[in-house]
């Protein structure tokens, strides 16, 4: 190459502006970044200051008062945590296996292959469809359809704590199911994925020595990917805590604590939806406090998944 | 095709295979293959890559069920019986013949467990701890093991996984052990401890192996097929694979009848 | 052999028939039908409420339902009139939102996935962002109304379609950093190697080779992430409030704004027949707008542009 073709390069050396932008970029992506951990540290703050005040207030007995009384101005998280934690895990329980037992289904070639596509792009359409709407359904369809079969179990079963009140229409236990209806897809969804990772060779091992197919299945799919579906799990469960709408729509909103599911009763997330706008300053400290409770319990959740999921996984 | 069955009548045959054609969706991958695999052999399957030897070895114990799509013509008697028949036992048919896959494919789990597991799920009762160490020493794995029973499968190298694959399958006394290339991913001396193993092996096993080395075909093998695949128009594939010659290995070595095997064997195409 | 006599299994392996009635192929058929009414009962659900949705929302509609504003509660109405503004207010909401996440999230994701050198501050911000991605809605409500309902911090305006768009948008920037991150990280470091090693800076790699190559996954992930933001309710009610007014001149950005979501949670629980009928209708109009924006997302992640078919031969090289 002749000297005078380098110079038809006018940008062999480069200009100082194409630096800049090339540095600038990189600053300002740095700097987005950065916008989450601002974001998350700034909800932090505010949740944790504004809830200072009840925090000085109640200590660590604002976790187990159960009375939230804003006329006496006397506040107890008790009642919403128990609905919080009972509500999501009792949703797990039972969605577990039907999401789990559903991507088995759809990963394995029971059914032709156009089939399980669809009911999969169906699953997926459960999860668009807003809380709102499955809220709305949940009052006029669900609970109604429900109630019948909740009273029976109360007659048959009332001496359990759990089942000892009457069904009067909302309450812990159709918030229970539609809980399970929102997280089926997440859990649904994410364990096929897990399952459709196991590398094929490992199926063939499987059956290679003579394993049936759920031989397979319970002792070398599900143990291969046991770390992503824990994840989903999690993730799900973290969903179910948080979840606000259709939940407080139908869970009663009660403010008076009891142990049976077959009660009204509250969420921390329902109450924060049906009291934060028009709660004085005291009631807002406390609602907060609640608040920051919430996100303590997520955050444990997500951390201990991300953990899990680690811990987890097998190589192969 | 009658020569061949005449051939073979002073030995015991384990499998026959009658007149198979085997088909991915509309494509034939494989047609007519018409021969038998004698007991307590090694059955070598030699041929240029993508002619049908794995599609083949895999129909031999309806490995070829984990694909959709794929189906099978034909009859492939197992000891008379027929394996395709309706009310057979696709789970029962691995049981009793076994495979050691081309990719060393252990379970994620201890290798202790690797061998437990097949031999629980087919009915051991025995003693397991002897079970594992018999299967870890006949397939010449003994040694690099058994400090680390505990540890998982996939702590051990490429050819150490791969004999663990085949104690694996010994563990469940197959009577018959098919291995698709059992040696392509190791190198030469594992090769060598994989070949002692399977001389070992002869004396309980019928061995189906397939391979391109043709090396190992004459070292370890008794019988061997050479499959061919010839080009057709309007296929997807463009080739249907089929069965040339089978024979005593020695013969197909050292006399092959068609001019193809001889051309192959001694390495002018393929 | 001497080994095989002292290995016992059992006598039953000996026959290949399928046994009906071994205990192992009743498990194995039981299981399979378990697994089969499980698929049921979780599509049940979806096919009972599409059917309610269609059935109760799409059988009111008309045109002036469209077009109209709602009616305050009262129980002497035979007609709750429309959700003309909810429609566009849902749209408002969604449009700033998108705004305001977008640019930050896609700068997020190419921070992580291009620059970031795996250390300590892109693990953090790896780790915030599925923290952020599990803070409950409803808190980003709290959050928002904490830092700019009530300080009435832009122009005194308290509840304001601005808030509601801000709350929405934290819930968006997770998941559009995670998609830019992952449909980056995709891109195969061949292109990338190839760019820089024609001279191109890394600013002309990035927006000129790696992230048209990764446009579709972001794209998508974008929608989904609207698609979601458009159904919220929870952030949007003490941010966002509702109005039975038109939102339709620039200042009304300040103020309160009705969106769908929210009317149905108001509606749902009035104990007026014709305000519930609206709710209805309302789902059946947000759940139409979510499955196209879903099905719009799905079409464009089957969808290949030139880049990708670049990507997929270098990946398989
Ligand atoms: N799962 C499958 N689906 C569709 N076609 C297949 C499948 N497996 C193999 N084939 C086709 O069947 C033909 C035979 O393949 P097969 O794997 O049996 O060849 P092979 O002789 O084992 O080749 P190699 O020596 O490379 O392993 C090939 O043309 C291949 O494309
Ligand atoms: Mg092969």
């Amino acid at each position: 190459m002749s000297d005078g073709d380098l110079n038809k390069f006018i940008k062999r050396n480069r200009s100082s502006s194409e630096r800049l932008l090339d540095k600038s970029l990189q600053q300002l992506a740095s700097m987005m970044a950065a916008m989450v951990a601002i974001v998350l540290i700034s909800i932090f703050f505010v949740v944790f200051t504004g809830a200072l005040d009840s925090i000085g207030r109640y200590g660590l007995k604002f976790l187990v008062i159960s009375e939230w009384n804003p006329v006496i101005d006397e506040y107890g998280a008790f009642t919403a945590i128990y609905g919080t934690v009972v509500t999501s895990l009792a949703s797990i329980v039972i969605a577990l296996p039907l999401g789990v037992g559903t991507a088995i289904l759809l990963t394995e070639d029971i059914l032709p292959k156009t089939i399980r596509e669809i009911i999969g792009l169906l699953v997926e359409l459960l999860a668009a469809i807003p809380s709102v709407v499955l809220g709305l359904w949940a009052i006029f369809v669900m609970e109604p359809f429900l109630r019948p079969f909740l009273i029976l179990l109360n007659k048959n079963f009332g001496w359990v704590p759990f089942l000892s009140t009457e069904p009067i229409g909302p309450g812990m236990a159709p918030a229970i199911l539609i809980l399970t209806i929102m997280i089926l897809p997440i859990i649904t969804a994410i364990s096929r994925d897990s399952l459709n990772q196991v590398p094929h060779k490992l199926r063939e091992a499987a059956y290679g020595i003579g394993a049936t197919r759920w031989t397979s299945i319970f002792n070398i799919l599900l143990p291969a990917a046991i770390s992503g579906i824990t994840g989903g799990v999690l993730l799900a469960l973290g969903r179910a805590l948080g979840e606000t709408m259709a939940v407080t729509m139908i869970i009663g909103n009660s403010l008076n604590f009891n142990w049976s599911l077959l009660a009204p009763g509250n969420t921390i997330s329902a109450m924060l939806a049906n009291q934060f706008g028009e709660a004085d300053s005291s009631q807002v400290s406390s609602l907060m406090y609640a608040a920051f409770v919430l996100m303590l319990i997520t955050l444990f959740v997500n951390i201990l998944a991300q953990w899990l999921v680690k811990r987890l996984s097998l190589k192969y | 095709m009658n020569n061949a069955l005449k051939k073979f009548n002073d030995q015991e045959i384990s499998l026959s295979l009658e007149n198979i054609t085997i088909s991915y969706g509309k494509y034939e991958a494989v047609k007519n293959v018409y021969f038998q695999i004698p007991k307590n052999k090694i059955t070598a399957l030699i041929g240029p890559s993508g002619c049908g030897k794995s599609t083949v070895l895999r129909a031999l114990n309806r490995m070829n069920d984990l694909i959709p799509e794929c189906n099978l013509k034909g009859r492939v008697l197992f000891e008379g019986t027929d394996l395709y028949h309706s009310d057979i036992d696709p789970v029962e048919v691995r049981r009793r013949i076994g495979m050691v896959f081309q990719q060393p494919n252990p379970f994620p789990k201890s290798i202790y467990e690797n061998i437990a597991f097949g031999a629980r799920i087919n009915g051991f009762t025995g003693k397991m701890d002897e079970l594992v160490e018999d299967s870890l020493r006949r397939a010449a794995v003994w040694d690099e093991c058994k400090d680390k029973l505990k540890s998982s499968g996939y702590s051990l190298s490429g050819g150490q996984q791969q004999r663990l694959c085949i104690a694996r399958t010994i563990a469940i006394r197959p009577e018959v052990i098919l291995m698709d290339e059992p040696c392509s991913a190791l190198d030469p001396i594992s090769t060598l401890k994989i070949e002692e193993t399977l001389h070992e092996l002869k004396k309980s096993f019928t061995i189906v192996i397939v391979t391109h080395n043709m090396q190992q075909a004459l070292r370890v093998s008794d019988y061997t097929a050479f499959f061919n695949a010839e080009r057709k128009e309007g296929v997807p594939g463009g080739k249907i694979g089929y069965l040339v010659e089978h024979n005593l290995t020695d013969k197909i070595f050292n006399a092959p009848k068609e001019k193809s095997t001889k051309d192959y064997v001694t390495g002018k195409f393929g | 052999m001497e080994n095989r006599a002292a290995l016992k299994y059992k006598p039953s392996r000996r026959n290949l028939k399928y046994n009906n009635l071994l205990k192992r192929n009743f498990f194995n058929r039981s299981l399979t039908i378990l697994s089969y009414i499980f698929s049921i009962i979780v599509l049940l659900p979806l096919f009972c409420i599409i059917f309610y949705v269609f059935v109760k929302g799409f059988g009111q509609l008309n045109f002036s339902l469209l077009t109209q504003l709602p009616e305050p509660p009262g129980d002497d109405l035979s007609n709750a009139g429309g959700i003309g503004n909810a429609i566009i207010g849902t749209f408002i909401v969604t449009s700033i939102a998108t705004i305001i996440s977008v640019p930050i999230g896609v700068g997020g994701g190419i921070y992580l996935a291009e620059y970031s050198t795996g250390g300590i501050y892109s693990r953090f911000i790896r780790f915030g962002t599925n923290v952020l991605s599990g803070v409950p809605s409803i808190i980003a409500g709290v959050f928002v109304y904490g830092i700019i309902v009530s300080t009435k911090i832009f122009f005194g305006a308290t509840f304001s379609a601005l808030a509601g768009g801000i709350a929405l948008s934290i819930l968006m920037l997770p998941t559009v950093i995670k998609t830019t991150d992952e449909g980056l990280k995709l891109v195969s470091d061949d292109l990338r190697r190839g760019a820089l090693s024609v001279g191109a800076s890394k600013f002309t790699t990035i927006t000129r080779i790696t992230l048209p190559t990764a446009i579709n996954p972001i794209a998508t992930g974008i929608l989904l992430a609207i698609a979601r933001a458009a159904g919220e309710t929870a952030p949007l009610i003490f941010t966002a409030l509702f109005s039975f007014y038109w939102s339709d001149n620039p200042e009304t950005i300040l103020e309160p704004i009705a969106t769908l979501s929210v009317l149905i949670y108001n509606f749902a629980l009035e104990p007026y027949e014709a305000q519930n009928q609206l709710a209805w209708s309302a789902s059946f109009i947000l759940v139409m707008i979510l499955l196209m924006l879903n099905i719009v997302a799905r079409v464009l992640s089957n969808t290949k542009n030139d880049f990708n078919s670049i990507n997929k031969d270098t990946n398989k090289k």
